[in-house]
């Protein structure tokens, strides 16, 4: 079990006397660092401590003190545990942070993303634009003083719905009757919309001027999605391109921005965990996996062991049918339509029939909770796990590499393009089997050991050149790591209770914060909850490995060229769920 | 000889035809030729679109019904299977590939989202159903629907198919040019429809309320 405390590692008090404090208050860990000493004692952070991926940032708005905070996650790529540190500002606008991409680059979309939800600028930002709502739109929505306008009460269960259960359509309530919230006097027909200039200046940065006064080729600009067949759902890309080459490249994203944190904070802890199932769609009982874990760091309770094992079966599993889908979809985007796929599709069937069994759905699992799982797993479905991990997937997988890892349009499609260094990736917060294809072992299943993966005997799978080739290849290995875990976990699996707790609809929370993480087949996938002590989380942030991944995809695509640039997409293996949230 | 006489079931077949001559209507023809290929627009929103492509696969196979061709762009599609949520930036999108499909065209809303919002419908950034802009046909419940759930449904639109009749169809139907045309919204401080652009203006006019009533 994660203790509910992690110890720190570095005494920055000392360091830095005057410069940073620690955070006092109960239940909250790691340091608060004075905004005008921000850039001094991060860059002592990177370069003198060692913690050289920066995975998390967010903000959080305590209203009541009048402040405004910034919560950044360090770590060390050597493994062990991180550090928290934070800024805390005056919440009088204009709210001014010093941006630390300098740092480390992988900040980039993260800070956006709290210019965009907070309103917190990062001064020195060299791209700072709205990123998951469109410009123009009105207010930051994640402030606790923005209402949406479906806004009912702070908290869940909402008194209109529970105990009585009167069912009042909220159109009703809104005066517009819709999902509307606009400004005093605000009229349609002289409203300008935005053209998105600034999206498309960004991007000029990059544009060639012509060389030794020769005829000027013009660059064209060209959006991809966010309806396009290999975006992998609603992901727009904008490029300028010189012929094939791209010049320069601006992700556009929030296409499938549900809100998943403003919903978050009003519902109660239990309430959050089939959402979760939503972020990362293919893999939900990773994701469940990682928010349990979070939120019994903060609570402190044990988790059954049977539930420790029936969990790691599920989340190896899940991981197995994600990277299966991920060839499928690669190979997919390189243009051999379907056919590997449907392989791939077929042992993915087989293992949700399991998933269906144990939760009830195939996909929107549902699964975890507080101390264990809902539902114990029945004996011949754990026969039928055991035959598909000892006999069928390791067979199945060697079919598939058999097939396809020798195929000479794949090797030549992939290898050496879109070359990541170990640096980079880690400059980029890059995380997963991303990260490991550049040479970096960095695996929280053995970095940062959650849940009880001590236990089991597996090797950390990594390659070196970081190619798309190798990129390819290490979910192959992770594949074979995952069932050599599973091998040893239905052996050893338990009998016993599946839950710790008595089922409970209200759990209790107490006050303070954890970051919890966990290794999603995609990457980190990180929790960060603030709680005051009630029903409902004060602060609920995801950290989404598909988000911060595809910081690097700029650095990765400038002077390739563009059909690499689907393959590419395919290789981070985002899934928008996630990534918009 | 008329359409009515063609329909007549009991229609004499002289003999030595029968083998090689059948008789339908010509409503029943065109039906059978419109829903034996019902080509859906490849574009998935979220979670949904995963089921979407596992009733392709293997197991489900959805070519049995002729609705394996999933065509990318707009111009060669018959339905629209808006399979997830639609969020407010999303949206805009979605109706300009709704306008730009030729008709005859047919709108599916998989799973809870697409149809009302789901569990999603009360955050700032979901329309909570694509029902409020496009003409839907078919609903598909579930979050998300199984594959066998989006197979039931796609059978009900074919169900629909059979019904129609090429008299009364909108697309040859000359007075209602461009009737199925959907206004883009536009995202300005939220989303507008700029259907109701008048009415916005004199409910923001007054409305003093308006943070005070959420």
């Amino acid at each position: 079990m994660a203790t509910a405390i992690e110890p720190q590692t570095v005494d920055l008090t000392a360091r830095f006397p005057g410069k940073v404090t620690a955070d006092s208050r109960p239940g909250y860990t790691g340091f608060l660092v004075n905004k005008e000493n921000l850039v001094e004692v991060a860059a002592a952070l990177h370069n003198e401590f060692g913690f050289d991926l920066l995975t998390s940032l967010t903000g959080v708005d305590y209203i009541a003190e009048n402040k405004m905070e910034v919560v950044y996650n360090a770590y060390k790529t050597t493994g062990g545990a991180g550090l928290i540190f934070k800024v805390q500002v005056e919440r009088v606008d204009p709210i001014e942070v010093p941006s630390l991409t300098h740092i480390w680059h992988g900040l980039e979309y993260q800070e956006r993303e709290a210019w965009d939800l907070f309103g917190i600028k990062f001064t020195g930002h060299p791209d700072l634009r709205r990123i998951l709502m469109w410009e123009g739109f009105e207010g930051y929505p994640l402030r606790k003083d923005w209402k949406e306008a479906f806004y009912e009460e702070e908290i869940k269960p909402y008194k209109s719905r529970w105990p009585e259960g009167k069912h009042i359509l909220a159109e009703e309530k809104n005066v517009f009757h819709d999902n509307l919230n606009l400004p005093k006097g605000f009229d349609p027909e002289k409203y300008i919309v935005d053209k998105e200039e600034d999206l498309y200046a960004s991007l000029e940065r990059h544009t060639l001027k012509d060389e030794e006064g020769r005829m000027r080729t013009d660059h064209v600009v060209v959006n991809l999605g966010p309806h396009h067949p290999s975006t992998h759902g609603v992901l727009r890309v904008a490029v300028t391109l010189n012929g094939e080459t791209v010049m320069g490249l601006k992700p556009v994203m929030g296409y499938l921005h549900r809100n998943h944190e403003k919903i978050g904070e009003r519902n109660t802890y239990v309430q959050t965990i089939p959402y979760t199932d939503r972020l990362d769609y293919f893999n939900s009982m990773s994701n469940n996996f990682g928010y349990v874990t979070t939120v019994e760091k903060m609570m402190n309770i044990p988790v059954a062991e049977r539930a420790e094992y029936i969990r790691v079966i599920m989340a190896e599993l899940s991981r197995i049918q994600n990277h299966l889908i991920f060839v499928g979809m690669l190979i997919n985007d390189l243009g051999s339509m379907y056919t590997p796929s449907l392989y791939a599709f077929e042992e993915r069937e087989l293992i949700l029939d399991i998933f269906e069994a144990v939760s009830g759905s195939r996909m929107m699992c549902n699964y975890f909770r507080f101390g264990g799982v809902v539902r114990d797993v029945p004996d011949d479905m754990l026969q039928k796990i055991k035959d598909l991990v000892f006999d069928r997937l390791p067979a199945k997988v060697d079919e598939m590499e058999r097939f396809l890892s020798e195929n000479e349009i794949l090797v030549g499609r992939l290898k050496g393009t879109h070359v990541l260094s170990a640096e980079d990736a880690i400059n980029y917060s890059v995380t997963g089997p991303v990260l490991r294809a550049s040479g970096v072992p960095y695996d929280l299943r053995r970095a940062d050991p959650y849940s009880i993966y001590d236990r089991f005997d597996f090797d950390v799978a990594v390659r070196h050149n970081g190619d798309m080739m190798d990129n390819y290849l290490i979910r192959f290995d992770e594949i074979r790591q995952s069932l050599r875990i599973l091998e040893q976990a239905v052996k050893q699996i338990p009998q016993g209770p599946i839950n710790s707790q008595k089922p409970n609809y209200q759990v209790k929370v107490p006050a303070g914060e954890a970051y919890g993480r966990i290794e999603a087949p995609k990457g980190e996938l990180g929790f960060y909850i603030v709680s005051n002590g009630k029903a409902n989380p004060y602060r609920y942030h995801v950290r989404a490995p598909s988000f911060v991944n595809l910081t690097a995809v700029e650095k990765m695509c400038i002077g390739t060229k563009i059909q690499d640039f689907v393959a590419l997409l395919a290789m981070l293996d985002i899934v928008m769920g996630e990534l918009d949230r | 000889m008329d359409n009515e006489k063609l329909s007549l079931p009991n229609y004499d077949i002289p003999e030595d035809m029968q083998d090689v001559v059948a008789i339908t209507t010509l409503d029943r023809l065109y039906n059978w030729g419109r829903r034996s290929s019902v080509w859906p627009l490849m574009f998935g929103l979220a979670c949904c679109a995963i089921e979407m492509i596992a009733a392709q696969t293997a197991r489900y196979d959805m070519a049995r019904f002729g609705m394996e061709v999933m065509r990318p762009t707009p111009r060669q599609a018959d339905m629209m299977l808006v399979s997830g949520t639609v969020t407010k930036k999303m949206l805009p999108v979605i109706v300009r590939l709704y306008n730009q499909m030729p008709e005859p065209k047919y709108v599916v809303a998989m799973g809870a989202c697409a149809s009302g919002g789901g569990p999603f419908k009360e955050g700032y950034n979901v329309v909570a159903g694509i029902d409020k802009f496009l003409p839907v046909d078919i609903y598909i419940p579930g979050c998300p629907p199984t594959p066998q759930a989006l197979i039931a449904g796609m059978i009900k639109l074919q169900e629909k198919i059979d019904k129609e009749s090429i008299k009364k169809v909108r697309w040859y139907n000359k007075e209602k040019k461009d009737g199925n045309y959907v206004p883009m919204p536009i995202l300005g401080p939220d989303l507008i429809d700029v259907r109701r652009n008048a009415e916005i203006r004199d409910i923001s006019a007054k409305a003093a309320v308006l943070k005070e009533s959420a």
